[in-house]
């Protein structure tokens, strides 16, 4: 099997795996985007002293965590076009999906952020008469997300993972598109040997990446 | 200027301030002290209305700190504080600390800001250090520039808890001189302080706090030289042979 091992295949599909592969990274860059406005939205209200509201975003977020992320796919995959009442593509429900699902972790990670931030700090705040929407804004929340960068980049880089799951709808992603062209030319092992590098690489780098990151602004 | 009225206040079942009474006139200063644990943060937190309390009432140029229709922030916006660790804002520069609340608090613009950021900054000799972040300062350093981020807001009284007790001893009289200058030049302070030195220099009188009761509320002569409780006298010996 490893006898006739062709590369060549890759090359000769490029295109159409970088295709996939940008269908890939917009849905990761848009999940991470949406996910973490949403998830700090959540995290706020959360925090809240008003118990409606940090109760209505708790259970969302137990509720979105306790879901598998193949699941929340699929249901939005069928939910999404029946609620707005006409089609709008896969890849668009998907993206709600995974925005929607992410946004439940982000809120965690961004909980714990704010309450990082030291409770004298937010006294400094206050006592210079900034609202508490405006210590929010200025003195908490960009200290929140500091302190937070290696835990959010970690999670962006297992989303990026995730978004393979997208092959239950097919979308072409990376990873579908990969698989469509190791069936067409029979070239199983090559593309699949091929997805695996590039995933690790990708992945790796990022992880790397957050430890200079971390070494270097000592997170 | 300041008015503290039977004011009590409960963590719980625990009591940590027990009908406290004092006011503090326009252009005095009072000088706060007491053990560790008597309540003197909190009694200066309830002034600017930090810390909620439950029963009594402080009014600061006759606001009302405890009425619920009283707009906290903007009562604050006027009142200064100084905290033990300082408290910058880590993420930005010296510079953009003071300028922070002129602009989002007074709406001041960016020019009224930053040259009052500026004056302020020389005023306690740190013009140098503007675009530093508060990391790369010392503590002395840092107290100097929470001092200036506080008088930025052009106060009508200024609070400090315990300012120079995180610092090492030889940042001490650095951030002292600047609070002397500040006493001299009129403005209206409350400090929390076991520097018994400062209290001598520039208090008019001061208060002797334990277990949340006010012990001892009398001018400075009084206390330091008059018959006093025992409680003030044994705290007293103790930091004064320190
Ligand atoms: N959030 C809180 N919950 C419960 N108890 C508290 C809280 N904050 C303070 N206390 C208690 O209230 C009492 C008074 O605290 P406070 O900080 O006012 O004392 P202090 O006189 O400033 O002491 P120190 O000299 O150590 O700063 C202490 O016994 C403290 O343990
Ligand atoms: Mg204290």
């Amino acid at each position: 099997m490893f006898n006739n091992f062709d590369g060549k295949v890759v090359l000769d599909n490029l295109h159409f795996l970088i295709e996939g592969m940008q269908t890939t990274l917009l849905l990761t860059v848009v999940a991470i985007i949406g996910g973490l406005l949403l998830g700090t939205l959540l995290a706020l209200a959360r925090l809240s002293p008003f118990k409606t509201l940090s109760f209505v975003a708790g259970t969302y977020v137990n509720f979105f965590r306790s879901m598998p992320l193949i699941l929340v796919i699929f249901w939005f995959y069928f939910l999404v076009p029946h609620i707005l009442g006409r089609p709008v593509g896969g890849f668009y429900s998907v993206l709600v999906a995974f925005v929607l699902f992410e946004a439940a972790y982000y809120c965690e990670i961004m909980r714990a952020g704010i309450q990082s931030v030291r409770q004298g700090q937010i006294y400094a705040g206050q006592a210079l008469g900034l609202t508490y929407q405006q210590n929010m804004r200025y003195v908490v929340l960009p200290q929140a997300f500091r302190n937070m960068i290696p835990i959010l980049m970690t999670q962006a880089i297992i989303l990026f993972q995730d978004t393979s799951l997208v092959y239950v709808v097919g979308i072409k992603d990376f990873l579908v598109s990969a698989d469509l062209v190791a069936n067409r030319e029979n070239r199983i092992l090559e593309m699949f040997t091929t997805v695996a590098i590039v995933y690790f690489v990708i992945c790796l780098s990022g992880s790397l990446f957050i430890r200079r990151l971390q070494e270097k602004f000592n997170l | 200027m300041i008015q503290l009225q039977d004011v009590s206040k409960w963590y719980g079942d625990f009591q940590v301030l027990d009908t406290c009474s004092t006011a503090v006139s326009k252009g005095e200063v009072v000088v706060v002290c007491g053990p560790s644990g008597s309540g003197k943060s909190t009694l200066i937190k309830c002034v600017n209305g930090l810390e909620p309390f439950q029963k009594g009432d402080i009014t600061v140029d006759d606001v009302s700190v405890g009425d619920k229709a009283t707009d906290l922030p903007k009562l604050r916006s006027r009142i200064g504080m100084v905290f033990q660790n300082f408290e910058l804002f880590p993420h930005i520069t010296v510079a953009e600390n003071i300028k922070l609340a002129q602009l989002k608090v007074l709406n001041r613009n960016e020019a009224e800001a930053g040259q009052k950021a500026m004056q302020l900054l020389e005023r306690v000799e740190l013009a140098d250090q503007a675009d530093k972040f508060p990391a790369q300062l010392s503590g002395g350093q840092q107290q100097r520039v929470a001092i200036a981020r506080a008088l930025a807001m052009d106060p009508i009284a200024m609070l400090f808890d315990e300012p120079t007790s995180a610092l090492d001893p030889e940042m001490i009289n650095e951030v002292l001189d600047v609070m002397v200058e500040l006493a001299s030049d009129g403005m209206t302070m409350m400090v929390v302080t076991h520097e018994m030195g400062f209290a001598r220099r520039v208090a008019n009188r001061v208060i002797f706090m334990d277990e949340g009761r006010i012990e001892e509320d009398c001018s400075k002569d009084e206390f330091f030289d008059s018959q006093r409780g025992d409680r003030a006298q044994t705290f007293l010996s103790k930091i004064l042979h320190h």
